[in-house]
């Protein structure tokens, strides 16, 4: 696999995180500025960094997080080959149409087995490439497991920050259960194909359960509005009691698009407006805790494998750690459980958790607090020393 | 999570110009994933603008221009002085496709640290990115 081999950065990024804080903080600073002056290329280092999980990445997001939380992040999701490159594309241009500046981060699988991955979601996206108010960005999923990397939450949280009004996160091609992307938006769309599955694929638990609107795509086809038929009968039919971290029990609407040609994108969009407008209250803030909490339960997670690192001597763990290995997953499946127990830790958290969702607070904040309340350990900024 | 020691180096394969041969693009983009790089494919018919912007919003380390069309002198050049413009000089820009032995002296001279032709294997091209992309952070 290539890498920074033994660059004065890489080392100083995996075994002393902490060392070089000063420098970072500062360097962070200036990205931060430039970035928040409309600097495009000073974004997207902000986004790699954020993406290499680096102490600039830590000290830029401590400073943008408080300016977070205005953005509209809409999730889109489904099977590879159903359409959602080109539908992302089809709904950039409704929103530039409406002048609204827009983000994406566009999410393809890693290789498990070199680490390597092709990222071809842009393709689908080329006509956006000279429009100053579009900013796309591929990330390779990096053997996070969920249908995103491990950061492509705090990346939307860099654009939000930024002034993007909108945010479309794209996942990888799902299966039935990637269902991260429920946490990371605050409207999940899930895109299927004609003729992927009758009644019994739309009543399997997993993906369509997150969907707030579904979409068959490719309405050209024939069978589509069948396929959207079946989907409407078995999603409407099924009544959804409120439950936490849930926005609501209503149905999720099913639409027809052709992304190719336009058809029914403006129809998309209004039902996902309309899906934020419904979320808001109550609602939104149940999401809006869910997402703060998986934010903080993955940095929690970070932070633990950095101080067991530090206890098993950085050299032989760091050096052991495949790109796919179990400290990239780990987040996942923690992550993914995190969301189903709200309780798990004191009853303090919560309270930190509330103030993350409000951006009182960054989620590196809570979590050094969190963790200080269940293991100790000194001051919450040098836990390595 | 991952010590940065473990990134994958990130490379933008782009088709410059009115060129729709893209097979070697393609096959170029699955090789260096199989290497383990990170490609961006950016698409046929691209600007030398399109593919800077590209290049500045994805943050690649590198950029691999495969052009068959003959336009080469005119579009590399112009996509490597619109790097450096926009603060991007440190990017490797390699080219491939079908480039005459006699212009690589010039396109070296406008900022090609290499030019592969027909021939090349997938192993030549990954080791010599591996070995000149330069170390950012």
């Amino acid at each position: 696999m290539p890498g920074r081999g033994t660059s004065a950065t890489g080392v100083a990024d995996s075994r002393g995180p902490r060392r070089d804080e000063g420098t970072a903080g500062r360097r962070a600073d200036a990205l931060c500025d430039a970035a928040l002056a409309g600097d495009r290329h000073a974004l997207a280092r902000l986004l790699t960094a954020v993406e290499n999980r680096t102490p600039l990445a830590e000290a830029a997001l401590r400073r943008l997080y408080p300016r977070a939380g205005h953005a509209q992040l809409i999730g889109v999701t489904g099977p590879p080959g159903a359409g959602k490159s080109t539908l992302v594309a089809a709904l950039i241009a409704e929103l530039r149409r409406a002048g609204r500046p827009v983000a994406v981060v566009a999410v393809d699988p890693s290789s498990p087995i070199t680490g390597g991955a092709v990222l071809g979601d842009r393709v689908r996206m080329q006509a956006y490439t000279a429009d100053p108010d579009v900013f796309i960005r591929s990330m390779a999923s990096r053997g996070h497991a969920g249908g995103l990397s491990s950061a492509t939450s705090e990346a939307a949280a860099v654009f939000d920050a930024v002034g993007f009004d909108v945010v479309l996160i794209e996942t990888v091609g799902t299966g039935q259960s990637e269902v991260e992307v429920a946490a990371a938006a605050d409207t999940t769309v899930v895109v299927e194909a004609p003729e992927m599955g009758d009644e019994i694929q739309a009543i399997k638990a997993g993906l369509l359960e997150v969907a707030d609107i579904v979409v068959v795509n490719k309405g050209d086809r024939p069978g589509a509005h069948r396929t959207a038929g079946q989907l409407h009968a078995m999603l409407a039919d099924t009544p959804r009691e409120a439950r936490p971290g849930r926005p609501s029990p209503k149905h999720p609407e099913v639409l027809v698009t052709t992304a190719a040609s336009g058809a029914g994108v403006a129809e998309l969009l209004a039902a996902i407006d309309r899906h934020r407008s419904a979320a808001r209250g109550t609602d939104g803030e149940a999401s809006r805790l869910r997402r703060a909490e998986a934010q903080v339960w993955a940095v929690l997670v970070d932070r633990l494998h950095a101080r067991v690192r530090s206890l098993e001597g950085a050299e032989g763990a760091a050096a052991g750690n495949p790109a796919a290995g179990p400290t990239a997953a780990g987040p996942t499946a923690a992550s993914a459980a995190a969301a189903g127990s709200p309780a798990a830790g004191p009853a303090a958290a919560r309270e930190w958790l509330r103030s993350v969702a409000s951006h009182e607070l960054d989620p590196y904040a809570a979590a050094d607090a969190i963790l200080d309340q269940l293991i100790g350990g000194g001051p919450a900024p040098e836990p390595n020393t | 999570m991952r010590a940065m020691t473990d990134r994958p180096l990130k490379v933008l394969i782009a088709k410059p110009g009115l060129d729709g041969h893209d097979r070697g693009a393609k096959v170029l983009a699955r090789g260096l994933r199989d290497e383990g790089f990170e490609v961006v494919y950016s698409g046929l018919r691209q600007t030398p603008e399109m593919i800077v912007t590209a290049a500045l919003q994805e943050d690649v380390d590198i950029v691999g221009l495969s052009i068959l069309s003959g336009a080469h002198m005119t579009l590399l050049p112009r996509i490597c002085s619109l790097l450096r413009e926009r603060g991007m000089d440190d990017v490797l820009v390699a080219a491939g496709g079908i480039i005459p032995d006699d212009d690589v002296p010039a396109l070296k001279a406008a900022g090609i640290a290499a030019v592969f032709g027909p021939g090349t294997t997938i192993a030549q091209v990954a080791d010599f990115l591996r070995a000149n992309a330069r170390a950012r952070d």
